[in-house]
């Protein structure tokens, strides 16, 4: 029973398999390119699950698995070139037993404790790689396999030659959208909200003011905003990065304001017996305790800059930009085009926010939440 | 008001009432008290007696509403912005961003100590309370005992004549605590500070003290001032002899006698 629980992916994966070989060739019989080599995946993926059946220990277990789950993939997916749409469903089943050995071998390779730091590494980067791989693997499988419609959803493999068949074009939006609208506006949103909140947390009317009055502009619709923008600061990246400053302002300036109020009574009454100023307060005590609000607030903008830039857009813009392209190609059914700027925004936006966090985990190493306890 | 040359602190029917959503709470009443100069005082008492509220009156932590109260002979607000006194809190209350020697140099910092100095009265400082090799440690990395010592050195660095104290081993348990307390009377011995000691544990309050004031609650007031008789110099035994005893007996009458009209 035990050894169900444990197996059992490897195990409905061999009977999915068995049902598979049984219901051979991997195409239609109307399929203009048919593929015979079916048995011989068949039996890969049998020999796979038998053989990590037989072994014991997580990593030469996890080594069959992965072997067994991506040869059979590759070679399936390699079957598909001249028909698309016209698999059988002994295609889609082996597709599946490939995918629960996968599944297993991401389970063998959780059970792994690292003894070094960089095998620790290694697992921590293989185990989301092999997710995403497969995502990507029934994704292609599924759009091609199945014939759904490029308008609806390209396949990876047409989304990636298009990035690669376009990558000035990429690189100009990126430069247009990233360099100059997302990272300016950033900068300076985050700074004047910062520097607003040490001006809200000196001067009481600014507090009892300002952040109520901010509360409610940060619930502006940014759809809104945007064409205003454009009509103050026009159609290149200024208006965008204004955009930009709008979103970002008040989520760094309330975030500020909570975390001035971060540190303790106690530490706060020992700067008092110290009969310290409120500079020397502020720049000793109760700004590095404000640090994990003040970076959850760059966290946070990091994502929000790249949306707000890349919807300011959609408003009007030069011939170049992230939002531009989407916008554009979408109507000219590019629809590869537009996925393709969507891969390119989501690794940007990626890096951005794993710059910050490393530079979250050198300033707050001290907090519990990165110490760990 | 007319302080003797020799009066650290001094007290005159000083009252502190808070107001409160349940009517007003008198925290302290009518307390006159004398510290001088070298003294240990120990303020010993059930919680809401005002034992730490008066401490932190000296500190300026807290205003008085009546009475008169000299520290150093200038207002408590002054002693404080001439940085007359190094307060212990309850808690360690070390900055978990600086390391120990950095956080000792917080106040040297703020006083606008130079760089050299720092480093000399960190290292002394260190060597006072035996954490010397300890000062590149981060305060989680050290355990609780250790972080409420480095405390004290924080509070010794800038060489304040008073010392006041807020039950600063109250949540060590008893063997660090012993050791804490011999330690402490060594440190006094060594250093010649007054000293001013909140607790509620009656061995500590007999053990460090030259005087003990045992007060009570509602309203916060002193009842008792019991002179120690014990030598200065006491070793850990001291505490099973008759003498020790015997002033033990008489602060737990006192502490009794500010309860009885309760029960």
């Amino acid at each position: 029973m035990k050894q169900l629980q444990r197996n059992w992916q490897p195990l409905l994966a061999g009977v999915i398999t068995a049902i598979a070989a049984a219901r051979l060739p991997l195409t239609l019989p109307e399929a203009a390119n048919p593929v015979q080599g079916g048995m011989t995946i068949a039996l890969v993926l049998l020999a796979a699950v038998t053989l990590m059946l037989t072994l014991e220990g997580p990593i030469p277990r996890a080594a069959v698995l992965f072997v067994g789950a991506h040869l059979p993939a590759a070679l399936l997916l390699a079957g598909l070139g001249g028909n698309e749409g016209q698999m059988s469903a002994a295609f889609f089943l082996m597709i599946a037993a490939s995918w629960l050995l996968a599944w297993a071998c991401v389970s063998e390779l959780s059970q792994i404790e690292p003894r070094s730091t960089a095998a620790g590494w290694f697992l921590r980067l293989l185990i989301p790689a092999i997710f995403g791989a497969w995502i990507l693997v029934i994704w292609e499988a599924a759009t091609r396999g199945a014939g759904i419609p490029f308008i609806l959803l390209p396949p990876p493999s047409a989304i990636a030659a298009r990035i690669a068949g376009s990558l000035p074009i990429l690189w100009a939006d990126v430069r247009q959208t990233i360099f100059k609208a997302v990272l300016i506006g950033y900068v300076i949103g985050c700074a004047a909200g910062f520097a607003v909140a040490i001006l809200a947390d000196r001067f009481a009317f600014l507090r009892r003011g300002l952040i109520p009055v901010g509360n409610m502009v940060s619930a502006l619709p940014i759809i809104g905003v945007a064409p205003i923008m454009v009509m103050w600061f026009g159609f290149d990246w200024q208006s965008k990065a204004a955009v930009v400053i709008i979103m970002t302002f008040f989520p760094m300036l309330v975030n500020t304001v909570a975390g001035l109020s971060a540190a303790g009574a106690m530490e706060r009454d020992l700067m008092r017996s110290y009969a310290s100023d409120y500079w020397q307060t502020l720049v000793k005590l109760r700004l590095p305790a404000a640090m994990p609000f003040i970076f959850n607030a760059l966290k946070i903008n990091s994502t929000l800059a790249l949306i707000g830039a890349i919807v300011a857009e959609f408003f009007g813009t030069p011939i170049v930009g992230m939002g531009f392209r989407i916008s554009t190609e979408i109507g000219r059914m590019n629809v590869d085009m537009v996925w393709a700027e969507i891969a390119v925004a989501a690794v940007a936006g990626s890096v951005f926010y794993g710059v910050v966090a490393l530079a979250e985990r050198a300033t707050t190493f001290w907090h519990p939440s990165i110490r760990g306890g | 008001m007319t302080a003797s040359s020799s009066s650290v602190v001094s007290a005159r029917k000083l009252g502190l009432t808070f107001e409160t959503n349940d009517g007003p709470v008198h925290a302290l009443s009518d307390v006159d008290l004398e510290v001088r100069k070298g003294d240990f005082i120990s303020f010993i008492g059930p919680s809401g007696c005002g034992k730490t509220t008066f401490l932190r009156v000296i500190a300026d932590l807290e205003k008085p509403t009546s009475g008169e109260i000299s520290v150093n002979g200038m207002t408590p607000e002054e002693a404080r912005k001439s940085r007359s006194y190094g307060y212990v809190f309850q808690a360690p209350a070390l900055y978990p961003w600086r390391t120990i020697e950095k956080n000792i140099a917080l106040p040297l910092e703020i006083m606008g100590h130079s760089t050299a100095e720092r480093a000399s009265r960190i290292e002394r400082t260190l060597d006072l309370v035996n954490l010397t090799g300890f000062g590149k440690k981060y305060p989680w990395q050290l355990s609780g005992g250790m972080q409420q010592r480095a405390s004290i050195a924080r509070a010794l660095a800038f060489d304040a004549d008073l010392l006041l104290m807020d039950e600063p081993f109250g949540a060590l348990d008893e063997i660090v605590r012993d050791h804490l307390n011999a330690q402490l009377l060594k440190l006094w011995a060594r250093t010649e500070k007054t000293i001013c000691f909140v607790t509620h544990s009656i061995p500590e309050a007999v053990y460090l003290s030259t005087r003990i004031v045992v007060m009570s609650p509602r309203p916060g007031r002193v009842t008792d001032v019991i002179e120690s008789t014990l030598p200065a110099e006491r070793p850990l035994e001291i505490r099973e002899t008759p003498e020790f005893l015997e002033i033990a007996h008489r602060v737990r009458e006192g502490l009794r006698a500010g309860h009885s009209y309760e029960e």
